[in-house]
């Protein structure tokens, strides 16, 4: 499932967002839509209202960070299933096995290629269809 | 045996890491904005009027920061945004930030020890030269003078212990 794919991206920067943006257009990955969040609870304010195909998401964000999002992610409705890569500069091995464990498919460390975004992403949308 | 940075900090100095702080800078300048730092052959007395810092907390006490002018760094968001200088507004802090946040997670990511046990704060961007910088570091500070297509930018790391 690569194209018409539906995204949130969450990070504070919304510069680091649009890099995202590109690198998943990039990957060869067709958007119909990106939706966008500052932090964790803005996220999920988001996705009340809307359903998405894939979450990118940062880790250290203000009011709530990455962790905590995916760990409430469950008990949204429109998210069930929903694949989450987290994308962040906290690289090591134990932010990974953290954030596998909350609920998170994939992992990228800042600063990534596009085509790093291609290997993680990739698999995770395919998997989901 | 000692991690890397148990035996930098047991010994009191830190020079080793310098070139770790170059790699993660210029890998972050790399991928992120697809331009290669380059060394001044003698560090350029700049007025540099943007400065973005990151604090570290944990294992590591101190303050990561990146300074350069402005229009160096309008010219990294408008790398970073893949647009036109003349179409950079608002974004040149965020982008400078975000610059700043990758150079510091990088940096702490590449020393054994430190990923885990050493938290990053948001950054911070002031602009503006006319100010002065008081830390209570306990060590002279690590410097790395470099070129970003070919204007100078300082980046620097203040250890408190």
């Amino acid at each position: 499932m690569t194209s018409n794919v539906r995204a949130l991206i969450v990070d504070d920067s919304s510069v680091m967002r649009k890099i995202v943006e590109r690198s998943l257009r990039q990957a060869g990955i067709d958007l119909k839509q990106v939706l966008e969040a500052g932090n964790g609870a803005e996220a999920l304010a988001v996705l009340q209202d809307n359903a998405v195909d894939l979450i990118l998401c940062d880790i250290n964000m203000p009011v709530m960070d990455g962790l905590e999002f995916v760990k409430q992610l469950a008990g949204v409705e429109n998210a069930k299933g929903t694949p989450v890569v987290m994308i962040t500069t906290e690289g090591s091995e134990s932010h990974v096995v953290q954030a596998l464990s909350c609920g998170a498919r994939g992992y990228i460390r800042k600063p990534f290629t596009p085509e790093q975004v291609k290997e993680h992403v990739l698999p995770v949308l395919e998997h989901k269809s | 045996m000692k991690s890397e940075s148990e035996l930098a900090t047991a010994n009191g100095r830190h020079e080793p890491w310098v070139p770790l702080m170059e790699v993660a800078a210029r890998e972050v300048f790399e991928l992120m904005l697809g331009c290669e730092l380059t060394v001044p052959e003698t560090p350029a007395e700049t007025n540099f009027d943007v400065t973005s810092m990151v604090g570290l907390a944990g294992k590591l006490c101190g303050v990561m920061s990146i300074r350069c002018d402005s229009k160096s760094a309008v010219l990294m968001a408008s790398k970073m945004l893949g647009c036109e200088v003349d179409k950079v507004g608002a974004e040149m802090s965020d982008a400078l930030g975000e610059v700043c946040n990758m150079v510091a997670g990088n940096f702490k990511n590449k020393i054994s020890g430190l990923g885990d046990g050493c938290m990053l704060s948001p950054p911070t961007v002031i602009t503006g030269s006319d100010y002065s910088m008081h830390s209570g570091g306990d060590s002279p500070a690590l410097q790395l003078n470099l070129l970003f297509e070919n204007k100078p930018i300082v980046i620097t790391l203040q250890i408190h212990s």
